[in-house]
């Protein structure tokens, strides 16, 4: 049953959203029989009470609180005011995410020492690597219900991945698939089989999809361990005289300032938000925001070198069926430089509705080229196309000089160019996804700009050296021992892969660092 | 609008427009001009519907009809749809003022733009050709962004347009599609 604690207990650990590291880290600690706190500044809803509408849905769950972009990426002329497509409500982005759980590769993980110098680039090799990582990855997986992994069959193809299977095969792809994915191919752990929906990204109505709304969070409340608090917006973080962080003041479901005492704070309130709040809870011993001593916080944004290919064929796909991301090409994902580029980027069946697909498909374009386009929606099939891309010191997130938010609190902006390296990625990918669908048939290709934002990662950069980032390589912060980073915010590179394998791993491997750590009275 | 953000918070217009009677004499103009004007009202025999303009000039109405399928051409599109798409428009007009003077001057000065070039105002510049090269030197106008900003939901978040592009819309409560063809493709 679930927990209901005091404001001033200062015993809990009080997690700052509930996402894939939050919700994930929040569960495993009442596992573990630790009592804590979650703070959700969205509300909570059933899957039943997802829609399958994608405007509609939209306004239902998605992070809307005000925000400002800059930069030369085309997010910022399309969508000034919506840098990133993130889920504001219990169960974070995983209540969005299409489910693409896949782990890093080992040179992902030192990439510094892997793709040497790249000018522009402020890359820097994790302080772990994957040996290290592996058991959370397996972990991960099996809590997650991974498909490929522990025995778990691989979802069925639907239209749009045989589509992209028939082009893989002709290219001459060796290892194209239907994913490994944290949906269900069958059932387990009380939740059933995909049935094959399509609405993925408006939050799963069968419960075939694991997030942490439906998957985890219940788990962690039946041992009456866990409190989830939702609607309740974080504003700043307190500490005191040593440099301890002693809780947070945060803004209730009616607006009411509250103030939770703590004994550790956990920040996962992705890769905007996490950095917002840090640099939001600056005081006279921190004057440039908590745990910036290496004034690393909001900087290194990154968000995956994407883009998407949609491929207009003579007969129809009707791509909007089933499962939207159960489809992968691997090839490309590997570090091959003689491409012109460092690193490597995932080829993923994606597909959007009409609706979206009239606001994404080459956004402010008008006339017949861009209607024709439409006329084939249902003769469409689609491809994802997400790598990595390089962490730069200038790409970042800072505090808008006079812009606040209802509470008064400074909104963030999301500043974003992209790297060479990005752009010889993203030249390399479209030419590849084109040639895949012209190879069986497309009449008509188009390569589509990037979406606002779903991977927003690497503002807390974990670094062996406190000079050099902002958390240590458990996601404790490098300047104070009892406050940690929990969500993407930590990644110190980024990897071609879908980050939520990555966050969930990270989070089941703190919460054992924590739980040791207060075992010892450590923290 | 040409944020997804600020198009969000209206949900689709009806689709259901408000029908009239019409004479059999009104079906003769109507081979000149799908849509005409009569009174404070907009009227479409070809497709009988009519709609009683809120906010704006019933000219600058059928005008606007007129820039949205050049904007967003889809042939297989009744006019009715783009009218369902500025009636959400006009709505929004007739409670706010600045935005129905946006609408209406902007109309004017595309009508002045037609006339200087094909001595008649917008809607009736015979081809679309013409239509579009008008309409390029407005695009940067406030105007023309927030007509075609509002478009975008106004036009594609229709649910009766979704069938005319094979789009099959909510599928969780009949099922999905596990037993209604999610792989049934059989050209490959």
């Amino acid at each position: 049953m679930e927990a209901k604690f005091d404001l001033n207990d200062d015993s809990v650990v009080v997690i700052v959203g509930s996402g894939a590291g939050g919700g994930t880290l929040g569960t495993q600690l009442a596992l573990k029989g630790i009592r804590t706190v979650i703070l959700e500044a969205g509300g909570r809803h059933n899957m039943e009470d997802f829609q399958n509408d994608e405007w509609a849905s939209f306004a239902q769950i998605s992070w809307l609180d005000p925000r400002t972009t800059s930069g030369s990426w085309r997010v910022s002329r399309d969508f000034p005011g919506l840098p990133a497509w993130i889920v504001k409500a219990v169960g974070g982005s995983t209540v969005h995410w299409a489910g693409a759980a896949l782990r890093f590769q080992p040179h992902e993980f030192k990439t510094r020492t892997a793709y040497g110098e790249v000018a522009g680039a402020n890359l820097l090799d994790w302080p772990i690597t994957l040996e290290e990582l592996e058991p959370w990855y397996a972990q991960a997986e099996d809590r997650m219900g991974v498909t490929r992994t522990n025995g778990i069959p691989g979802l069925p193809g639907n239209n749009n991945f045989k589509v992209l299977k028939a082009g893989a095969d002709k290219m001459g792809y060796k290892e194209c698939h239907t994913g490994n994915m944290a949906i269900n191919s069958e059932p387990r752990d009380g939740r059933g089989g995909c049935q094959q929906i399509g609405f993925c990204f408006q939050g799963c109505k069968s419960g075939a999809k694991w997030s942490t709304l439906i998957a985890e969070i219940p788990k962690g409340e039946e041992t009456g361990k866990l409190e989830v608090r939702a609607n309740a917006q974080v504003l700043k973080i307190e500490h005191d005289a040593k440099g301890k962080v002693t809780g947070v003041l945060y803004a209730d479901k009616d607006g009411a300032i509250q103030r939770q005492k703590a004994r550790i704070v956990a920040v996962a309130g992705n890769s905007i938000e996490s950095p917002r709040l840090l640099l939001n809870s600056a005081s006279s011993m921190f004057p440039d925001g908590l745990a910036n001593s290496s004034g690393q916080v909001g900087r290194n944004y990154m968000r995956h070198m994407t883009g998407s290919v949609y491929g207009v064929f003579e007969k129809p796909v009707r791509m909007y069926r089933g499962t939207t991301m159960a489809g992968i090409i691997r090839d490309e994902a590997k570090n091959k430089p003689d491409r012109g580029f460092v690193g490597g980027y995932e080829i993923e069946t994606l597909s959007l509705g009409l609706p979206f697909m009239a606001a994404f498909l080459d956004p402010g374009a008008w006339g017949r080229e861009f209607t024709s386009a439409l006329d084939g929606y249902d003769h469409m099939a689609g491809m994802w196309l997400v790598g990595e891309d390089m962490p730069q010191e200038s790409n970042r997130i800072t505090l808008h000089a006079d812009k606040k938010d209802k509470y008064g609190m400074p909104v963030p902006n999301v500043h974003f160019d992209d790297h060479p390296n990005d752009v010889a990625m993203r030249q390399h990918a479209y030419r590849q996804g084109m040639a895949l669908y012209e190879s069986v048939g497309a009449t008509r290709t188009f390569p589509t700009p990037p979406y606002p934002s779903t991977h927003n990662l690497g503002t807390n950069r974990m670094s062996e050296k406190a000079r050099d980032g902002v958390v240590n390589k458990w996601g404790q912060t490098h300047d104070v021992a009892n406050l940690f980073v929990s969500d993407g915010s930590q990644f110190t590179t980024g990897g071609a892969e879908n980050p939520t394998l990555t966050i969930v791993a990270l989070a089941l491997r703190q919460a054992d660092y924590i739980a040791g750590q207060m075992a010892k009275n450590a923290i | 609008m040409r944020s997804p953000t600020s198009t969000t918070a209206k949900p689709a217009p009806n689709p259901t427009m408000h029908r009239r009677a019409f004479l059999a004499a009104s079906a003769t103009a109507a081979a000149a001009t799908a849509i005409l004007v009569s009174g404070g009202a907009i009227l479409c025999p070809r497709e009988a519907w009519g709609y009683e303009t809120k906010a704006l000039a019933p000219d600058t109405m059928r005008s606007l009809i007129r820039v949205s399928r050049d904007i967003y051409p889809h042939d297989r599109l009744a006019d009715r749809f783009y009218a369902i798409a500025m009636k959400a428009q006009d709505e929004k007009a007739s409670a706010d003022a600045a935005l129905k003077e946006l609408y209406e001057s902007g109309m004017a000065k595309l009508d002045r733009l037609a006339k200087a070039k094909h001595d008649a105002p917008y809607a009736e510049v015979g081809w679309e050709a013409d239509r579009v090269r008008l309409l390029h030197e407005i695009e940067a106008d406030p105007f023309f962004q927030t007509v075609r900003g509002g478009l975008v939901t106004g036009i594609y978040n229709n649910q009766e347009v979704w069938p005319l592009f094979g789009y099959e819309g909510e599928s969780a409560a009949k099922g999905g599609y596990i037993d209604r063809g999610f792989n049934d493709i059989e050209w490959l």
